[in-house]
């Protein structure tokens, strides 16, 4: 199995809800939360976060179009940040492929975070360890919660259905489905981590004609002429 | 990268002292300059412990959750700093093991082996050091096997170069261990000025149109999500000017190469002026250990618009 996220940029409008519930749902979790936050109410607020959404402008005016970027943790098929953890903290499990840091055997010393070429890990300052997107894993197995439920937090939280998740491996699974009809893509290839999250692309659109200038007044009142007499 | 300075000690003070017993144990074992007396063995090899140490014990500081720190020898099978960390251990019982020979006066296979054994501790785990950084695709100016070399042989610069200026106050100052400093120095100056040039154009690497995969159209950051700095803006955010990094250049080649050449030419034989060289050395190579940090981009900067 190949656990991971599809993410589909032509719907995601970059409302940070998934980020949101991210935060509230592994804030709780004895996975790896709290999310530690730095000055939540000061004048510098900072804090770990699993998922970081941006925001791109793409294209030349008057055909740009704006792309809004979520990104978490890849759980890439060759995760160097598992190569260098000197600690074995860092591990990816055989069964689903899910990357996780053990909290108990981190030392912190950011050597995953710079192996990691999508800035999918952060440090928790207070607790001195490093944190990253578990795919729910305290979710997705939980034989408490109806089935419809046992997905990441920030697939359920999407309100325009932009976040899929399911198995990657398994080509008749309706990610591996979609991510072949729309052209998914991983990012930044060329390293060759393999990432397993997927990324629709943004569907071709025509574009819309430029905004003209204001015709002049007396135009204005020439055509407002003609229609009259014409009808 | 922010140049953290725990690094950048425990790289100058660990690489300083890992070429100085290196080339100490080179010395006595080829014989150079019809070797070395036991007591000068002894009191180099122990000046060398102590760099090796202190820049260990500086590593740690580094970490945020220390007291885990003992776990970092498990993955020696995949991981450069687990590795590291292994053979910086392993290189203690041979190096205290030699010096303990030298100081009984032992003599003949004994001291060779451990002699022979330091030395390619020492080296082995200089070349582990380079290779933590090497081995990051992520960070293209660190990708390169210029990385490991330029840790290998600045490392034995500035051993050469402390030896030299204790063999000198020591009145055991012969000529060979001043040509050791020149060979060094020429191959660290060489070294460096590759890496230099090569780092203008470190390669075809990653874009913003690979990191975002939107290849047929100019991407461009608009707004990066959050209203203050981030670990990952703290982390890989550090922003050089452009002038900085030539003044930084040329620092270290001053520094670092031209002002101890300079003075082991004038008089090389007088004490002030070889301990003169090699602080000179040792500050320039602290500033280009702080610019091998500050110049190199890592790849997630590209999602920030840097």
């Amino acid at each position: 199995m190949k656990l991971g996220l599809v993410i589909d940029l032509d719907t995601c409008v970059g409302c940070h809800a998934c980020a949101v519930a991210c935060k509230e749902w592994n804030n709780s979790s004895s996975v790896s939360g709290p999310l530690s936050d730095y000055q939540p109410y000061g004048k510098a607020p900072s804090g770990v976060w699993f998922n970081r959404i941006r925001h791109y402008e793409i294209g030349e005016y008057p055909t740009n179009k704006t792309l809004n970027m979520p990104m978490s943790c890849m759980h890439c098929e060759d995760a160097e940040c598992v190569t260098v953890c000197p600690t074995g903290a860092s591990y990816k499990r055989p069964e689903d492929g899910i990357v996780l840091i053990d909290q108990d055997k981190c030392m912190g010393c950011n050597l995953c975070s710079w192996a990691c070429p999508y800035g999918a890990r952060e440090l928790d300052q207070d607790s001195g360890t490093m944190k990253k997107c578990t795919l729910c894993v305290d979710r997705i197995y939980d034989l408490e919660l109806p089935v419809e439920e046992r997905q990441p937090a920030c697939v359920l939280a999407c309100p325009t259905h932009a976040r899929m998740f399911g198995d990657l491996d398994d080509p008749d699974s309706e990610v591996s489905k979609t991510v072949r009809e729309r052209n998914g893509f991983g990012l930044m290839p060329e390293l060759g981590y393999k990432p397993v999250n997927q990324y629709l692309p943004i569907r071709e659109v025509k574009p819309v004609p430029a905004h003209t200038a204001a015709p002049l007044l007396i135009e204005g009142v020439k055509q407002f002429t003609n229609r009259i007499i014409n009808r | 990268m922010k140049p953290s300075l725990s690094v950048i000690f425990f790289t100058v003070s660990s690489g300083a002292g890992f070429g100085l017993m290196a080339l100490l144990a080179l010395a006595d074992v080829l014989q150079w300059g019809g070797g070395l007396s036991d007591g000068a063995i002894v009191g180099v090899g122990l000046i060398a412990l102590v760099l090796v140490t202190a820049g260990l014990l500086s590593s740690m500081l580094h970490l945020a959750n220390p007291k885990n720190a003992w776990r970092s020898f498990s993955r020696f099978k995949s991981s450069w700093l687990s590795r590291e960390g292994v053979f910086a251990v392993a290189f203690y019982p041979f190096a205290l093991g030699y010096l303990l020979l030298a100081y009984l006066g032992v003599a003949g296979a004994p001291r060779a082996i451990a002699g022979v054994g330091t030395i390619a501790l020492a080296w082995i785990t200089l070349y582990c050091t380079g290779m933590i950084y090497a081995s990051l695709k992520p960070i293209p100016q660190w990708h390169t096997p210029l990385v490991p070399i330029a840790y290998f042989v600045l490392g034995h610069y500035s051993g050469a170069l402390l030896l030299f200026a204790v063999l000198v106050y020591g009145g055991q100052g012969a000529p060979v261990y001043l040509y050791s400093v020149l060979t060094w120095l020429a191959l660290a100056a060489a070294v460096k000025a590759i890496y230099y040039a090569w780092m203008r154009r470190p390669g075809v690497g990653a874009t913003i149109n690979t990191a975002t995969g939107i290849s047929r159209a100019r991407v461009r950051l608009l707004d990066v999500g959050h209203s203050h700095g981030t670990f990952l803006t703290n982390e890989f955010g550090f922003i050089l000017a452009r002038k900085h990094a030539v003044l930084g250049k040329v620092l270290v080649f001053v520094v670092g190469f031209v002002v101890p050449l300079g003075a082991l030419l004038l008089a090389p034989q007088i004490v002030v002026t070889a301990l003169f060289a090699a602080v000179a050395a040792t500050v320039g190579l602290i500033v280009e250990r702080w610019f091998f940090f500050a110049e190199a981009r890592h790849v997630v900067r590209l999602y920030h618009g840097l």
